[in-house]
């Protein structure tokens, strides 16, 4: 039998039982959506957080107060004596370190911005003119905190975008007095939009001020974080080592973490991959259990059509037509399936893109691949069984079936 | 020239610890182009029989030769070989498959052997024409009479032009008049030379074959041709 004819055979054999075919073609399409959905949703995941990240600045080493390996906290972290905090003066003795181009201190909390007859709760930044350059921000209006003596900031303000859509609508922002607190603030600039920030900290919503505004306001002398700018990115390991040794010799012990944009991004990155995968081996069950569904939908098509198969027996059909026939029809079941799941996939990927626009929710490659593959591949092997079946029957005791 | 002569042909079934001979030291010749009609009572071995001579089915003993080959030491894919050539199955339940129209099934022994399309279509065509079917080609099984049925399957079995065409029981499931029609196309292509080999229960049909083969129990009880060998 020529192999054109056993596809057109194996076609319409499956197209002649509708329910049957549309059942497993389901199954399986819906075990390759969910693949193509689930992998969408956890690569979008780990894009969404990268690119977060990567929004922050460029060789950023970041300095904690409180030890801890990883950046993270356990109940080992919680149990040593406390850190001594980090000051203004630790962050300035870093300004000093050979591979460090910049340091910005930052020192942050809420408060109350009161301008213009209106009133709101704002996270207030305390840093410097330095910040600016390290998270590579961009000025729709003015100037960022000037340079300055740390220790004695200026009374001015720098408002993120939408504070200042809030506060002041159209009217003109800059120069304008603001009060912050029981502190009467001059804005020297107002921030371009970025839609972005991390841990809640849109700087979008957010108000800078000199770090000893800050301080005073939120009577602290302590710091946030330390942020720095390594003069290149093959300095970042560097910076970690000089800023560690600096701080230990400041405070007689190593009671700081360092984290590097780089670490935590890697480690998020591999964090989501992992998830990703993770969920795409659940969604591959539900291919492993289309691929029993079609090995059933066979089974039972091999009994029903016993009478049929005897029949093709004595006609001349050798036992291997057969098995190609029925091996045939249970990939074809596979194949449709795959492809209507990984049609659907792509529209649920779609959809997810619409409600969440800022989720990129694609299905990574090697999603699509191994789903597409696991679907015919179950469905090939589980179809062989069957399919071996129908080609041993004996053809005098088939045909007597009705 | 004998197209089957069968020697000490055996056919055994187990069945538990019962052990049924179907078939008992059968010794048959049928020349090509004869009419030979099958009866007896049921269960006596006339579908195993016919079963054998369609290589649907071994014998646990003696010798088969189908024009003068010996087809029962053939490997299964040869013997699917010889079926699908040589021999042409007409059943009594037509056996047509449901979701093929009158004109596929008749296509389908061709499909199987590996005849293109285009050869397969115009021969489709004809055997339509010839079967008095060309109106309902595109028919599917249950949109035709039971008439009509047989006579697809009286085509398909004889599309690929076998030396012999087995029937077993063909005019069972139909009407006098329908079953007469039938036997008249099977007896036509008879006359055409095709080997002819029915089993019935009718009588009438039996009386119109050129030879009879009577059988009891497994064995030949009598065999037109030769009224003196088989007696006793
Ligand atoms: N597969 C089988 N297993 C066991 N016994 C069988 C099998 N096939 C046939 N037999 C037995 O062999 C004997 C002959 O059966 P066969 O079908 O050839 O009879 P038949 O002459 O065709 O009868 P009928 O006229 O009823 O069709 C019967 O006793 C039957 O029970
Ligand atoms: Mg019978």
């Amino acid at each position: 039998m020529r192999s054109a004819d056993v596809l057109r055979f194996a076609r319409d054999a499956a197209t002649g039982y509708p329910l049957r075919t549309s059942l497993s073609v389901l199954a399986m399409a819906i075990g390759v959506a969910a693949v193509v959905v689930l992998t969408s949703l956890g690569d979008g995941a780990r894009r969404y957080v990268v690119e977060q990240f990567s929004a922050l600045g460029s060789n950023l080493v970041i300095v904690l107060p409180g030890r801890s390996a990883t950046g993270g906290f356990s109940p080992a972290n919680a149990l040593t004596t406390t850190p001594r905090d980090l000051t203004v003066d630790d962050a300035f003795a870093l300004t000093r370190l050979p591979s460090v181009r910049r340091v910005a201190p930052l020192t942050a909390g809420n408060s109350e911005i009161n301008a213009n007859g209106r009133l709101r709760e704002v996270v207030v930044a305390g840093t410097a003119s330095t910040y600016f350059d390290i998270r590579s921000f961009k000025m729709a209006q003015g100037h960022f905190l000037p340079e300055a003596d740390w220790s004695r900031g200026a009374p001015v303000v720098v408002i993120g975008a939408k504070i200042k859509e809030e506060i002041f609508g159209a009217n003109p922002a800059m120069g304008e007095l603001v009060r912050l607190g029981d502190r009467r603030l001059r804005v020297v600039g107002v921030l371009k939009a970025t839609g972005q920030g991390v841990g809640g900290m849109n700087t979008d919503e957010v108000v800078f001020v000199p770090v000893s505004v800050a301080q005073s306001l939120f009577n602290t002398s302590t710091l946030f974080r330390i942020l720095i700018e390594a003069r290149s990115r093959g300095e970042i390991e560097a910076v970690k080592r000089e800023v560690t040794a600096a701080l230990k010799a400041r405070h007689g012990e190593e009671d700081i973490t360092v984290i590097t944009q780089d670490a935590v991004l890697a480690t998020f990155d591999k964090l989501l991959r992992a998830l990703t995968a993770a969920v795409a081996g659940i969604a591959a069950i539900s291919l492993a259990v289309a691929g029993i569904l079609v090995m059933n939908v066979m089974l039972v098509a091999v009994t029903q059509r016993t009478a049929e198969i005897g029949l093709l027996k004595a006609l001349g059909a050798r036992a291997a037509t057969i098995r190609n026939a029925f091996m045939a029809e249970a990939a074809m079941l596979s194949l449709v399936g795959a492809v209507t799941g990984y049609g659907l996939g792509l529209f649920g990927a779609f959809v997810l893109r619409q409600v969440y626009p800022v989720f990129p929710a694609y299905p990574p490659d090697w999603a699509v691949i191994a789903a597409l593959g696991t679907a015919l591949g179950t469905g090939m092997l589980f179809g062989i069984m069957p399919a071996r079946r129908a080609a041993k029957l004996d053809p005098v005791q088939a045909l007597m079936k009705h | 020239m004998a197209v089957i002569q069968l020697a000490g042909i055996e056919r055994v079934f187990h069945l538990g610890d019962s052990v049924v001979h179907a078939l008992t030291g059968l010794d048959v010749a049928i020349d090509a182009g004869e009419y030979v009609a099958i009866m007896g009572p049921s269960g006596s071995g006339k579908s195993t029989l016919l079963n054998l001579l369609g290589l649907l089915d071994r014998p646990d003993a003696g010798a088969y030769r189908l024009e003068g080959r010996d087809v029962t030491t053939l490997s299964p894919d040869e013997q699917a070989a010889v079926r699908s050539r040589r021999i042409g199955f007409v059943f009594q339940s037509f056996h047509l498959v449901p979701r093929l129209t009158a004109a596929e099934n008749v296509a389908l022994p061709m499909m199987l052997a590996g005849i293109p399309a285009a050869e397969r279509a115009a021969r489709v065509r004809q055997a339509l024409k010839d079967f008095g079917l060309d109106q309902r080609a595109d028919h599917r099984p249950d949109q035709l009479s039971g008439g009509q049925r047989q006579r697809v399957a009286i085509a398909r079995a004889t599309i690929m032009q076998p030396a012999v065409l087995l029937a077993d029981e063909p005019t069972g499931n139909l009407d006098r008049a329908t079953g007469d029609d039938v036997i008249h196309l099977l007896e036509e292509l008879n006359q055409r030379g095709m080997t002819l080999i029915i089993v019935t229960h009718d009588p009438k049909i039996g009386t119109r074959a050129g030879r009879q083969l009577m059988m009891e129990d497994g064995e030949l009880k009598s065999d037109s041709a030769r009224p003196a060998a088989v007696a006793g």
